[in-house]
């Protein structure tokens, strides 16, 4: 079933959570709401489930508007974080709760919700808890018993919020794998809020990128890498080196030094713009012979472990080149490298060695495109 | 007074003993104990066991009598009647009290809370007061009250009335911080899951806040039946009608008349002991449900 929102709005008191928000979510795929805490994407499922209600703006579901319909009546499931299990029922007793409390007329007798509850058990794997009780459960048991009690009622989407957030590191990465396979078996049209980028990039089959109650950008995930449509998006896929500066010609100018603007990165002439750079698209000069091509900064530390070698730098920025984000107080700037450990030995790097930084690869923004 | 917060600190004060860098010497422990212990024999448990041997001190026939005589009977029926009318009406006020608190968000709502709380603030003669200055011959609604031909005040309604004002913040400050704890998250769950009002209700809140709701229905159950001032106020004392068994106890004392007024005396006696048994077993109960293992 396909979910559309129009021109969402939601405000608490003066704070505006959701600011015109229109999305359409295509049948059956499965999409990640990625963003900051607070930038409003779990208001906006809540809202696509009918817990909260929008200030204005309209929820349609399947091609009907549903602003209106009561959370019962809407047949969406719905993941809470902390699982929300029904602490004094059994684990069979909670994923029958939804077919249990059908009307009279709808509800299926008691052998059939029997033989559909140990059903599901299965599908989660989990058909052997079905007597315990979920304080008897570790958290990832929990998320597939709530998982499965909201696929009880056979909802028309599944909403999930932060459905991993509440779990440690290696349990996440099993369960969103098993997540995936799942909903490749189901097709059950799916949302999901989370924080973590990784998450978001590893399950779903579309980002929709929000900030500050604002969609940012919407689209696979191979095109939202590709072509980050502001530095928000850019800066909140990965580690970033930004460089603030001013185009002339097919340099760009930082402070007294110059970063060539590789060929491909469009960049118009004359304007201040801010580029970034990945880890792994800056290089490191070390024989630089003083003149004015790549940043300068100097060597930190050096971390290498396993096949990718990270490099920590910093550089002073000069006054009035100091802004925002990745930059400190005093006017310090730092940058991230990455580099095979096969590259490192050659460049045969010492903490506290001056270098500069040039990049193969960079992602211009023009200042006013920035907030 | 949270039900839960009674059954955590002994788990933790085991585990304090437990640890020789955290515990005291065993003779600080044992005279601490031994205070304590002593001052409680002293001022609670021997009072207790004279109200038993004042009442039973004239032998089993004069208590019989005693509690059976009509006034006493009628004494009890009214104490029975009050409770009974008080304490439903203030399970459903503290549930909805402790709903609209605890699961919304509104204005006025510190100002709820505060309101809850007056009872436990204001003494109970003037409770009493209030409701004959409202509903007495001289109070406002008095006038209006006589042409009707109802009788609040030194009747049974103003009895229930001023019970119904001093247990009001039982259930609801019992209910309260159980419910903020509990959060919205499972109600939320019932709902998207196609349950009525009445089924979440009944499913999912209430088996969550049963021990803590039965906890403060006792607690409530025993200042009801005990409540002295309030009702003393609004009564008048007329014997075989408006007197509760505290009430009772008095007059029968006033009266010189020790083994009758010891004999009702040990029924209230008796309450109390019934009532902390049952407070015992709760707190019991609810500290099992609070401390059921967390799975990692």
């Amino acid at each position: 079933m396909s979910i559309e929102v129009r021109d969402i709005s939601k405000t608490f008191g003066s704070f505006v959570a959701l600011d015109t928000v229109t999305l359409d979510f295509p049948t059956g795929q499965l999409v990640a709401l990625l963003g900051p805490s607070g930038c409003g994407k779990t208001t906006l499922l809540r809202i696509i489930a009918g817990l909260e209600y929008a200030t204005s703006g309209s929820v349609i579901l399947d091609g009907e508007d549903a602003s209106d319909t009561h959370v019962r009546e809407r047949q969406v499931g719905f993941v809470f974080q902390h699982y929300a299990l029904f602490r004094h029922m059994t684990v069979f007793d909670n994923v029958a709760f939804g077919l249990r409390v059908k009307p009279r007329g709808q509800r299926l007798r008691e052998k059939e919700i029997r033989r559909q509850v140990k059903e599901l058990l299965e599908l989660v794997q989990l058909d052997w808890l079905a007597d315990r009780y979920p304080s008897q459960l570790s958290g990832g048991q929990r998320q597939r018993i709530a998982l499965a009690r909201a696929l009880a009622v056979r909802p028309r989407v599944l909403l999930l919020d932060e459905p991993f957030g509440a779990l440690d590191a290696k349990v996440r990465k099993e369960l969103r794998r098993w997540l995936r396979r799942l909903h490749d078996e189901l097709h059950i049209t799916s949302l999901f809020v989370t924080h973590d980028q990784d998450e978001a990039v590893e399950l779903a089959d579309r980002l929709v990128l929000m900030n500050r109650g604002k969609v940012e950008q919407v689209g696979s995930v191979a095109e939202v890498y590709a072509k980050p449509a502001t530095p928000f998006v850019y800066s909140f896929l990965g580690a970033v080196n930004k460089f603030s500066g001013h185009v002339q010609g097919e340099e760009l100018r930082v402070g007294d030094s110059i970063l060539p603007i590789p060929a491909g990165v469009a960049a118009t002439s004359g304007r201040d713009v801010v580029a970034f750079a990945r880890p792994h698209e800056l290089e490191i000069l070390v024989n630089a012979n003083g003149g004015p091509v790549g940043v300068p900064a100097t060597v930190s530390r050096i971390l290498d472990v396993g096949a990718v070698a990270r490099v920590e730098l910093s550089s002073l920025v000069p006054q009035g080149y100091v802004n925002g984000q990745g930059t400190a107080k005093g006017g310090e700037q730092f940058f991230e490298v990455e580099l095979s450990t096969q590259k490192l030995s050659e460049l045969n790097l010492a903490a506290g060695q001056p270098v500069r930084l040039v990049s193969s690869r960079l992602q211009v923004f023009e200042q006013e495109a920035q907030k | 007074m949270a039900v839960v917060a009674h059954a955590a600190p002994f788990a933790r004060a085991q585990r304090f003993e437990a640890s020789p860098a955290a515990s005291d010497p065993p003779l600080v422990k044992w005279v601490i104990i031994g205070i304590s212990l002593t001052f409680f024999a002293l001022f609670l448990l021997l009072p207790l066991l004279a109200v038993f041997v004042e009442a039973f001190k004239k032998g089993w026939e004069a208590y019989l009598r005693a509690v059976v005589e009509p006034d006493t009977l009628s004494s009890i029926r009214l104490t029975l009647l009050a409770a009974a009318v008080a304490v439903p009406l203030n399970v459903i006020f503290g549930i909805a009290a402790a709903w609209a608190v605890a699961k919304h968000d509104f204005r006025g709502k510190q100002f709820l809370i505060t309101l809850i709380d007056l009872p436990f603030s204001v003494s109970p003669v003037i409770a009493g007061l209030i409701y004959v200055l409202v509903f007495g011959a001289q109070g406002w609604l008095g006038p209006w009250l006589l042409e009707h031909d109802i009788k609040v005040v030194f009747a049974v309604p103003g009895i229930i009335l001023a019970t119904i004002f001093v247990t009001v913040p039982f259930v609801a400050r019992e209910l309260i911080p159980l419910m903020q704890a509990q959060g919205r998250d499972e109600e939320e769950a019932a709902l998207v899951l196609g349950a009525s009002g009445f089924r979440m209700f009944r499913d999912v809140t209430l088996p969550n806040i049963k021990w803590g709701l039965l906890y403060g229905v006792i607690l409530c159950n025993a200042r009801a039946m005990g409540e002295f001032g309030a009702v003393s106020v609004v009564s008048g004392h007329i014997r075989g009608q408006t007197n509760t068994m505290p009430l009772h106890v008095e007059i029968l004392y006033n009266e010189y008349q020790f083994a009758a007024a010891f004999a009702v005396a040990s029924l209230l006696a008796l309450l109390a002991l019934v009532t902390l048994v049952l407070k015992t077993f709760v707190e019991w109960r609810a500290g099992i449900q609070a401390q059921e293992p967390e799975a990692p």
